[in-house]
């Protein structure tokens, strides 16, 4: 299969008034054509900025790209101006937000905002963006499509808003689309019907999927491939299976860990992983979650460990799997074993 | 949307009739009449001319006798300026304040908005600065100074423009200017912190994530949304204007109605009082309403024709 998106030693840092905050620390990572990939993490581990750096969306300055290279159909996106990168946002790649209440302008009709990028990309006319606006309403699976694309944001459900967004997303046929976060704030029956209908339509249009969350239960639900980030750093890689059967970073043991399960007891208390994520204004010169890790070396605090392959898809950065560190079994919390994630 | 302009006008009547009231009473409350000037008036003369404009009645019947005049839009007689009634006065000098108060608020408008979008589009850069620069005089400097001021420089020493009176359009612009620099100062900053709040929100980043370029971002999606707090503050904008109007015309000597506001008052002219008051009055609540319309229009969330008023 061929990769779409290349990745290459991103790092994104944001100047602030407290220093310089390298939010992205040198990721990597591809994406196939009809691929789902998750990227992974809890909050401030900088899945959002490589998303919105993808999209050149971080507004520069206070933001800058410190180095790497992001390389879509070939051609790095860091150098592209301004008016080519207006080209490719909502035409080659589009981007789903966190929370549809505030992602939709509140005084421009649904049907007006779906219109938009059909306008300006398949030099539509306004009729023709109404009519396709009425048959992607249709397709994200709105009721009532022709009275619906009239309608202003604030008539919708936040379901139908998330529904709407898509549509947006998807209006130009684009072929990445980047959804951050795309169920959080949104109720649980919801996030099923929306990750479903995600799935649908990338069987029915091959678009490839960057899905941005800290819900592993959407994980196992969505993805074909998994990226766990923390600290600004991806940290472990590989296809759902070896992250959710086969974990090899504490920080992937710890996620899963901190994971309800089915058949646990009501009354038995949630994990935490102890401590809080490091500053990224002053960031460790080792493993980013050496201070909360209960693995950790002396090794660990002072170098960054390289990616050791575990496989052709899993790659882990983990001092533990140096030959010389002594032999460490993942927690039982950890083993999802043979029952489902969330299915 | 008929039922509720209907309950707002019932509304409007109810306001006046409070209004109308109690400016009556006040009035009546303070001390002097319309005829105790400096020159006193032999008693005879003062006490004939006190029954032929019925002020020797007893207070209620003065009252209701009012009422039924108002209702019948008849303000009465003036009381200093003989032959004169309260409708000539306001139909005379109206117009002068409304074309000032016109071009005032347009220009308090246009490019207090104007230097509100510059000032955060260019967030922290120099254009923001400049911008706030001039907000910051704008609301500082009291109108009556910034007034002596244009008039010295342009008129005075430029020769630019005339100094005084209301005869052209050239004789509008000194005092629509000095008139319009506070309100236009406010909607600045006002612009300028609601822009910066759109310009951060996420419907924002999801148009440009559409690939729509900048500027299209900032007319089509962002100004409109800033622009409410903008709208709602163009109720007290026109009472700004209007009542902050007597003190430029007395300036630039225009016999507009402010003025004829403030002689009324210190004349104790009753019925001018009234009049002015009363046409004041209707001219803000319909503002108000129209405001309110207004913002129905801009802001599809807020719908004026009501469906919690069943």
């Amino acid at each position: 299969m061929d990769k779409i998106l290349k990745v290459n030693d991103l790092s994104v840092s944001f100047d602030t008034y407290g220093g310089e905050v390298k939010a992205v620390r040198g990721v990597t990572f591809d994406l196939d054509e009809k691929e789902t990939l998750a990227i992974v993490g809890e909050s401030g581990s900088g899945k959002s900025v490589t998303a919105q750096s993808i999209m050149r969306l971080i507004p520069m300055p206070p933001g800058k790209f410190a180095s790497g290279s992001i390389e879509f159909n070939g051609e790095n996106v860091i150098e592209k101006s301004e008016k080519q990168m207006e080209g490719i946002r909502g035409k080659e790649i589009s981007m789903i937000f966190q929370d549809p209440m505030t992602s939709l302008n509140p005084t421009m009709t649904v049907g007006k905002q779906i219109a938009e990028g059909l306008i300006k990309h398949q030099n539509m006319s306004k009729k023709e963006a109404h009519h396709r606006g009425v048959e992607l309403l249709k397709l994200v699976g709105i009721p009532n499509p022709e009275a619906r694309i009239k309608q202003y944001p604030h008539e919708f459900s936040g379901g139908m808003r998330q529904r709407a967004m898509i549509a947006i997303a998807l209006a130009c046929n684009p072929k990445v689309l980047i959804a951050d976060e795309p169920t959080t704030a949104l109720d649980v029956t919801i996030q099923a019907q929306i990750l479903d209908l995600m799935r649908d339509l990338q069987d029915q249009t091959g678009t490839s999927i960057i899905l941005i969350t800290h819900d592993l239960g959407v994980v196992a639900n969505a993805a074909h491939r998994v990226a766990v980030m923390y600290g600004g750093k991806i940290v472990e890689t590989g296809n759902v299976d070896e992250i959710f059967y086969n974990p090899k970073h504490p920080y992937t043991w710890g996620l899963l860990g901190s994971m309800p399960k089915l058949d646990s007891d009501s009354d038995e208390e949630l994990q935490a992983i102890p401590g809080s994520p490091p500053d990224l204004a002053d960031p460790p010169k080792g493993c980013p979650f050496a201070a909360r890790c209960p693995y950790a070396m002396k090794v660990c605090e002072d170098h960054m460990p390289e990616y050791t392959e575990l496989s052709k898809t899993q790659k882990t950065a983990c001092w533990l799997l140096d030959e010389r560190s002594p032999k460490v079994e993942p927690p039982e919390s950890a083993l999802v074993g043979g029952s489902k994630v969330n299915e | 949307m008929a039922r509720y302009l209907l309950k707002r006008l019932g509304f409007i009547l109810v306001s006046l009739f409070f209004i109308v009231t109690i400016t009556f009473f006040l009035m009546q409350a303070a001390p002097g009449g319309p005829f105790a000037s400096e020159r006193k008036l032999p008693p005879v003369i003062e006490q004939q001319m006190n029954e032929q404009y019925g002020l020797n009645d007893p207070l209620y019947q003065q009252y209701f006798d009012y009422l039924v005049n108002i209702v019948q839009w008849d303000f009465g007689p003036s009381f200093k300026y003989v032959g004169q009634s309260v409708n000539d006065i306001i139909s005379r000098s109206f117009p002068y304040s409304l074309i000032l108060g016109a071009e005032a608020i347009f220009l308090a408008l246009s490019i207090g908005i104007l230097l509100g979008v510059i000032a955060a589009l260019k967030h922290n850069k120099f254009g923001d600065y400049f911008a706030m620069v001039i907000a910051v005089l704008g609301i500082s400097v009291p109108s009556f100074i910034l007034a002596s001021v244009l008039q010295y420089v342009f008129a005075v020493k430029l020769e630019m423009l005339p100094v005084a009176r209301f005869e052209s359009f050239a004789h509008t612009i000194l005092p629509a200017i000095a008139l319009a620099t506070t309100p236009l100062a406010f909607i600045a900053r006002l612009m300028r912190s609601s822009m910066l709040d759109v310009l951060n929100s996420d419907y924002i980043k999801t148009a440009k994530a559409k690939g729509l370029n900048e500027r299209i971002v900032t007319y089509r999606h962002a100004i409109r949304n800033a622009i409410l707090p903008v709208v709602s503050y163009l109720g007290p904008l026109v009472v700004a204007i209007l009542t902050g109007s007597f003190v430029i015309e007395k300036i630039f000597a225009i016999p507009g109605l402010g003025n004829e506001f403030v002689v009324s008052v210190t004349n104790r002219d009753y019925t001018v009082i009234m009049g002015t008051t009363v046409f004041f009055s209707v001219l803000l609540l319909v503002s108000i309403l129209i405001v309110d319309l207004i913002y129905g229009l801009v802001d599809p969330r807020i719908k004026v024709a009501g469906k919690g008023d069943k």
